[in-house]
């Protein structure tokens, strides 16, 4: 199962319901705003680097580029281009998007 | 709005208000902060006295090191550095939503005044009109 | 979408002549669209021209006339960075018709 986050964590509660809902073995993929949840040092880190003991995270390299935050990624966040986006869809039985 | 007009300027009947922009939002996501920005340029011609104020998401649309060729969007955070062009001098980033988000004041593409939750409270109490973003 | 031909190539335009893609721009567009107002471009015009290129490079907008004539004086004296002239340069209005030129957008907040 893949589940992808597109809002801030700072403004919805979106991701932290998607982390509720994410079944171990499953991965989450942050887009957009959403790759806000990737960072460092923030308020919401420690809830993601939990998480990460069940689940796999990704997320969307140009969408980070875009906002600046490139050096300020999580350990163990592992990040895909477009074509990566592509192959984690394909490579799960379903989508759920949390928007 | 002709040249002549920008040129001239001014406030309307020699009346200068205080204006307040709260910034709020994240760059990309969504259309607000692109918007604001256009607006205080826009606004600037008409010489009030105009402040910008980021919290929440908004600090992030003034984050070095923004780079968005891959996502084919303009980056528009070197415009930022404009403002002080335009005799928008006054910006003022909350120092909690910096802490929140892991950042610092030297993460940040312009110069500008870090100030506390409550000061930001009471600069919005202190101006004219608010403009939210 | 309106175009103008240069030097054999077709260049698309905005309806008030405006580059469509900044990275269209060349010299020779540019002479050729101060040709179309009769307008010949000297020493003068270019130091503006090459002025606003620099400016939207460094800060991705094209500058309010205002701003325009402190940052013309900043750079290359009183004598230059005032209204006057810089509207003997560009009659149009030194902001929209330099950065027509210029290949720029129209400045944000003109009509």
């Amino acid at each position: 199962m893949l589940h992808t986050v597109n809002k801030s964590p700072f403004e919805r509660n979106t991701l932290e319901s998607c982390l509720r809902h994410a079944k171990k073995g499953s991965a989450v993929l942050l887009i957009e705003d959403g790759v806000y949840g990737a960072l460092k040092g923030t308020t919401v880190s420690g809830k993601v680097s939990e998480a990460m003991k069940s689940v796999t995270v990704y997320a969307l390299q140009p969408d980070i580029e875009a906002r600046g935050v490139q050096n300020r990624v999580l350990d163990g966040i592992k990040l895909v281009d477009y074509g990566g986006f592509v192959d984690l869809v394909t490579e799960h039985n379903a989508t759920q998007s949390w928007l | 709005m002709t040249d002549e007009m920008m040129e001239e300027g001014g406030a309307p009947g020699g009346v200068v208000k205080k204006f307040l922009y709260v910034n709020r939002k994240a760059p990309y996501g969504t259309i607000y902060a692109l918007e604001s920005l256009e607006v205080v340029l826009i606004s600037a011609a008409f010489e009030q006295d105009v402040s910008l104020a980021f919290l929440d998401d908004g600090v992030y649309q003034i984050v070095k090191g923004q780079d968005t060729k891959s996502v084919g969007v303009k980056n528009f955070s070197p415009t930022y550095r404009a403002l002080e062009g335009y005799d928008v001098e006054k910006l003022y980033v909350e120092k909690e939503s910096l802490e929140a988000r892991g950042l610092t004041e030297e993460d940040l593409i312009v110069p500008v005044q870090v100030i506390s939750t409550e000061e930001i409270a009471d600069l919005m109490e202190s101006h004219d009109v608010i403009l939210s973003f | 979408m309106p175009t103008i031909e240069v030097a054999g190539k077709t260049i698309e335009v905005d309806e008030e002549g405006y580059l469509q893609n900044r990275t269209d721009w060349s010299e020779e567009i540019a002479t050729a669209m101060a040709k179309e107002d009769d307008c010949d471009l000297t020493q003068n015009h270019w130091e503006v021209i090459n002025f606003l290129r620099e400016y939207y490079d460094e800060y991705q907008i094209a500058p309010a006339v205002r701003v325009l004539t402190k940052a013309i004086g900043k750079k290359l004296g009183p004598d230059k960075g005032n209204s006057k002239y810089l509207y003997e340069l560009f009659p149009y209005g030194p902001a929209k018709q330099a950065c027509k030129y210029a290949g720029l957008p129209k400045p944000t907040g003109c009509v």
